[in-house]
């Protein structure tokens, strides 16, 4: 790579592309002021703060981008896209990578995160709605932190936080069709 | 004038961790003369999960239930503040008439898009006024934290101001109580990473409970179940962590309103919480 390649955004990039088209933001009118990066709650535990996250799409940099820790670490509070003097919607250029990371099966760097997301939805289905107990003891399963907040559970049992039988309503079969319905036109 | 009956979608949590939510907005509800019909047979909106994983299922799963209040011909009301925002956002995309059509498909039957969704703290919000208040909440300090979701993106939720809101402070200071000037309204509290990256959440809830309590508050007045989980169900680990006595009670906005107007702490399920709010409210003479 030349260093004009790296100061200049490369004209044609596949991700930019990508990003540009899945959520509707011009990369390219970010300059690199980094309010997003100063207001992000989650920037020092990130690997890239979203500025240079935005710096590495504009670059082309797919790698780095998609196996970022940011693109997991994201809260979606939309800080950033709040906060941005191009009015660039961040939190929608972060989720986009989300969805296109989970598409081009790249490794994720907070694995974890992308696993509970994908037991969450798919209990979904399955009983119409969320249901904290499956959801907790199936992440603590698969993940294979099996003590994860192990801790706090005799006191959410003993308040009725947490209701033991997942909840059945009849909605959940139209739920599971729905889901067929949307996987179907994806894959198109 | 403000329409005195609305469909309602409670949402997931709050007919199991959020439970003290539902309740008092309901016991509120009902004594002013609001009607909530709730939504039959709705299902979960997707939260911050499928817009996570997949656009189309961000906009298909908040727009059944659109479609259900739709054939009521109602506005919907919603608590949770995370359903609020993704029914917001699904109506916001459902604008484009391709997405329109192409979603109508997925859940099957009409949808026109025609919703209106408010949030139950601008409905009480409204009514502030004319509460029939028996027991002011005189000499309770409290923050109201609003977190991220209610209030951000303001072009598509249209709530309030996106970094110093008001509209819980109004409210809650038409209780009789002080709402206090701070930092912290709209900072997120770890959002759904408590099982993922507990490490994140414990720093970014300690952040607000250390400048809520420093300011004297007595305790936090939310509207979101997961921003109430994470400030409230972490607490512990947090002093244990931090070595900073944080201990601050997390109530919901609508359990307020309900002991200013005389509802008992049992009837608001002001027990539900890890972190105890009756010897606080005893102290006040508040309950």
């Amino acid at each position: 790579m030349t260093i004009a390649s790296v100061i200049t955004p490369s004209p044609i990039s596949e991700l930019r592309t990508s990003v540009e088209k899945r959520s509707g933001q011009n990369i390219l009118e970010c300059y690199q002021c980094g309010k997003c990066s100063a207001g992000c709650p989650t920037a020092y535990a990130m690997d890239l703060t979203p500025r240079q996250l935005m710096r590495g799409i504009q670059l082309g940099l797919k790698d780095e981008v998609l196996g970022s820790t940011t693109i997991w670490l994201c809260l979606s509070c939309q800080i950033c896209s709040a906060r941005c003097p191009r009015q660039i919607d961040i939190a929608r250029v972060l989720e986009s990578l989300r969805i296109l990371a989970i598409a081009e099966k790249s490794k994720p760097a907070e694995k974890d995160v992308l696993l509970f997301h994908r037991i969450f939805l798919g209990l979904i289905p399955r009983y119409g709605r969320a249901h904290e107990l499956s959801l907790g003891v199936l992440y603590n399963l698969l993940s294979k932190h099996f003590l994860a907040n192990v801790a706090l559970l005799p006191k959410m049992l003993t308040k009725g936080k947490l209701t033991i039988l997942p909840p059945r309503v009849k909605g959940a079969s139209e739920v599971k069709k729905l889901f067929a319905k949307v996987r179907a036109v994806e894959k198109q | 004038m403000t329409p005195r009956v609305y469909a309602y979608y409670p949402g997931c949590t709050l007919h199991s961790t959020a439970k003290e939510y539902d309740v008092s907005a309901r016991l509120v509800c009902q004594s002013l003369g609001i009607e909530l019909r709730e939504l039959k047979d709705w299902t979960c909106c997707g939260a911050s999960s499928a817009h996570s994983t997949s656009d189309l299922l961000s906009i298909a799963l908040p727009a059944r239930e659109l479609q259900a209040a739709e054939e009521m011909g109602l506005p919907l009301a919603v608590a949770c503040a995370m359903c609020f925002s993704r029914l917001k956002f699904a109506i916001h995309e459902l604008n484009d008439q391709a997405t329109l059509g192409l979603v109508s498909d997925i859940i099957g039957g009409e949808l026109r898009n025609t919703i209106e969704v408010v949030h139950l703290l601008k409905v009480l919000e409204e009514e502030k006024e004319d509460l029939p208040l028996k027991r002011p909440l005189t000499g309770l300090k409290v923050a109201c934290y609003y977190g991220c979701l209610l209030v951000r993106p303001r072009d598509i939720l249209d709530f309030d101001d996106e970094e110093n809101p008001q509209i819980m402070d109004h409210l809650i200071e038409a209780l009789g109580a002080q709402s206090i000037d701070w930092g912290f309204k709209t900072e997120c509290c770890g959002a759904s990473l408590p099982l993922t990256r507990k490490d994140i959440v414990l720093t970014l809830s300690h952040r607000i409970l250390h400048q809520a309590k420093q300011l004297g508050a007595d305790c936090l007045a939310v509207a979101c179940p997961m921003c109430h989980s994470n400030l409230d169900t972490t607490q512990r680990e947090i002093e244990a962590k931090y070595k900073d006595g944080v201990g601050l009670p997390i109530l919901y906005f609508t359990q307020l309103v309900g002991l200013a107007m005389g509802f008992s702490p049992k009837q608001l399920l002001l027990n539900k919480h890890l972190t105890d709010p009756l010897p606080m409210l005893k102290e006040k003479e508040l309950a």
